[in-house]
């Protein structure tokens, strides 16, 4: 009985945080990627996007997001934008959501966890950090 | 840099740069840029200019609406309807947009047959969405019945406001 208990919980708990949706793309022109464990996807408008991915658009590329707190984040052409560590409970409101643009240009509106808990939401840039007390602000990182 | 809401309200984001400084930025354009000292300022043409195809991508801002019924039905009241025309118009204008719809009942009659009807309202209004072309995977829809009046009453009270459905888009 233990022994299959292990195997089950093995074969479950790599699926239960693995595939989790905490956004969705919901514009996107020109050339959008998402870049997940180490493979390269072509993106549009539909399709989920997943803690650690990096989105990134081509010299034509916009790409816009909404998360599950309902904050919306775009960028621009040549932009990298990483999603570093995201969660929230729908519930509480409670939630942390860390991104990081490497390159490009990102506009932001904050949403439910930064009301629920200001400073709950923070953008990283290779030169600065952000913390996000709501709730629209845009970024460039040359 | 920040950027005034729909409303005119700023917010604020608190920059810390390497080397430690320390920037607010809590005035509407107010810039925070490496290389420069303190706190500067942009005017709102070149921003537009500089952030145009970021801006243009921004997807709509979630919103929500509430349709109330006629007692013990699933048609809409009169003023309602009206409200209903808005919302669908909002849904047409988004792309993907994604609903959940969630419906409940007053506390007339009892508890299991408040339960059908708010599962009934629920599926009226998907009606309405699916005619005009949202995809039924894309709408969420649960019947709460008489569980979270809005205006909580005792037992056997008819209250129009509490006869609603809540429609959220993103």
């Amino acid at each position: 009985m233990r022994v299959f208990i292990a195997a089950c919980m093995l074969c479950v708990a790599p699926a239960t945080w693995a595939a989790e949706p905490v956004g969705q793309i919901k514009t996107a022109n020109g050339e959008v990627h998402i870049e997940r464990d180490g493979k390269r996807l072509a993106a549009q408008p539909g399709d989920m996007v997943l803690e650690s991915d990096s989105v990134k658009t081509g010299r034509d590329g916009s790409v816009g997001v909404t998360f599950t707190d309902n904050s919306l984040l775009s960028a621009g052409p040549d932009s990298v934008l990483v999603i570093e560590r995201y969660a929230f409970n729908s519930t509480t409101h409670a939630g942390h959501f860390d991104a990081s643009l490497k390159k490009g240009t990102l506009a932001v509106i904050s949403g439910k966890m930064v009301k629920q808990s200001p400073g709950a939401m923070r953008v990283r840039t290779p030169a600065s950090i952000m913390g996000v007390r709501g709730t629209e602000f845009l970024v460039r990182v040359d | 840099m920040l950027l005034p809401g729909p409303d005119g309200k700023v917010g604020m984001v608190v920059v810390e740069r390497q080397g430690g400084e320390r920037h607010v930025l809590d005035e509407a354009y107010e810039t925070s840029r490496s290389g420069s000292a303190g706190v500067g300022r942009r005017d709102p043409e070149s921003v537009r200019a500089a952030f145009g195809p970021a801006l243009a991508a921004l997807p709509s801002r979630p919103a929500s609406f509430l349709l109330y019924f006629e007692s013990g039905t699933d048609n809409l009241t009169q003023a309602s309807r009206a409200e209903l025309d808005k919302m669908l118009a909002e849904m047409r204008r988004r792309s993907i947009p994604d609903v959940r719809v969630i419906a409940h009942t007053d506390t007339v009659g009892d508890v299991a047959s408040n339960d059908a009807l708010s599962a009934q309202r629920a599926e009226r209004v998907k009606s309405f969405l699916v005619d005009i072309g949202i995809a039924e995977g894309r709408i969420q829809t649960a019947g709460r019945g008489e569980r979270e009046p809005l205006v909580p009453t005792a037992d056997e009270v008819d209250e129009p406001r509490n006869r609603r459905v809540e429609i959220s888009v993103r």
